[in-house]
């Protein structure tokens, strides 16, 4: 999978939590989910879900808690990916 | 874990406590129920003359039994209930299609969707003493851990 086609995947998935539009229309992968995307911290919970589901990979406690950018989302999907 | 047990660690009290019993509880879904009396604190105001029971009221009682109480349930064995158990409701997404009176007896069931990452989310449905649907929608709450 090419990281653009990753980022459309999150795009689709993000977007019915994101309170900032303007934010997801300039999203990057430098975007800070809460900060940015303005993300509720709750509503990052089903983020992490949804993600699990499209990808079909299993996100663990401490790799939930380094998920807080674009990037990072990305990295964990990758080596989660990659573990399989 | 004993139902009464779970209802000494609720964390409300009158005139704020919406469970008078619990019937079951697993880990995938728990049943209780509420009587609101007669002389609850709101019927004064809601409405004047025509006390009917509020909304908020309902979605407070779905919430109570059918998030914190199956919450301290899946939180059995951890160090979290040596203090009262402590649930923010993050959501909530309820429809109300019958009216609630004084002295009615009502029955929560809630479903866990998740449990995951502190988050509690269950689809909960209200029911009165002929059985009829009062409400139902879906709800979810965060577990607060000490610090």
């Amino acid at each position: 999978m090419t990281n653009e086609e990753m980022m459309d995947k999150l795009r689709t998935i993000v977007k019915p939590y994101v309170k900032n539009e303007e934010g997801f229309a300039r999203m990057t992968e430098e975007s800070d989910l809460l900060k940015d995307l303005r993300i509720n911290s709750a509503n990052l919970v089903d983020v992490i879900l949804d993600i699990e589901n499209e990808f079909n990979i299993i996100i663990d406690n401490e790799s939930m808690e380094k998920m807080l950018t674009v990037r990072s989302a990305m990295d964990i999907i990758n080596t989660k990916l990659s573990e399989q | 874990m004993s139902h009464q047990e779970i209802l000494d660690l609720l964390p409300y009290a009158p005139p704020f406590l919406f469970v008078d019993e619990i019937l079951a509880i697993t880990e995938e879904e728990v049943k209780g129920t509420y009587t609101y009396r007669e002389d609850e604190f709101f019927y004064a105001g809601h409405f004047k003359n025509h006390p009917v029971t509020p909304g908020v009221i309902l979605t407070e009682t779905m919430a109570q039994i059918g998030l914190v109480c199956l919450g301290i349930y899946l939180m059995k064995d951890h160090d979290l209930l040596k203090e009262p158990a402590f649930l923010a409701m993050c959501s909530s997404d309820v429809e109300f299609l019958l009216p609630v009176f004084p002295g009615e007896k009502v029955t929560v069931i809630s479903r866990k969707k998740y449990f995951r990452f502190h988050k509690l989310k269950c689809e909960v449905e209200m029911r009165n003493s002929r059985d009829e649907l009062v409400c139902s929608g879906s709800l979810s709450g965060i577990i607060k851990t000490n610090p």
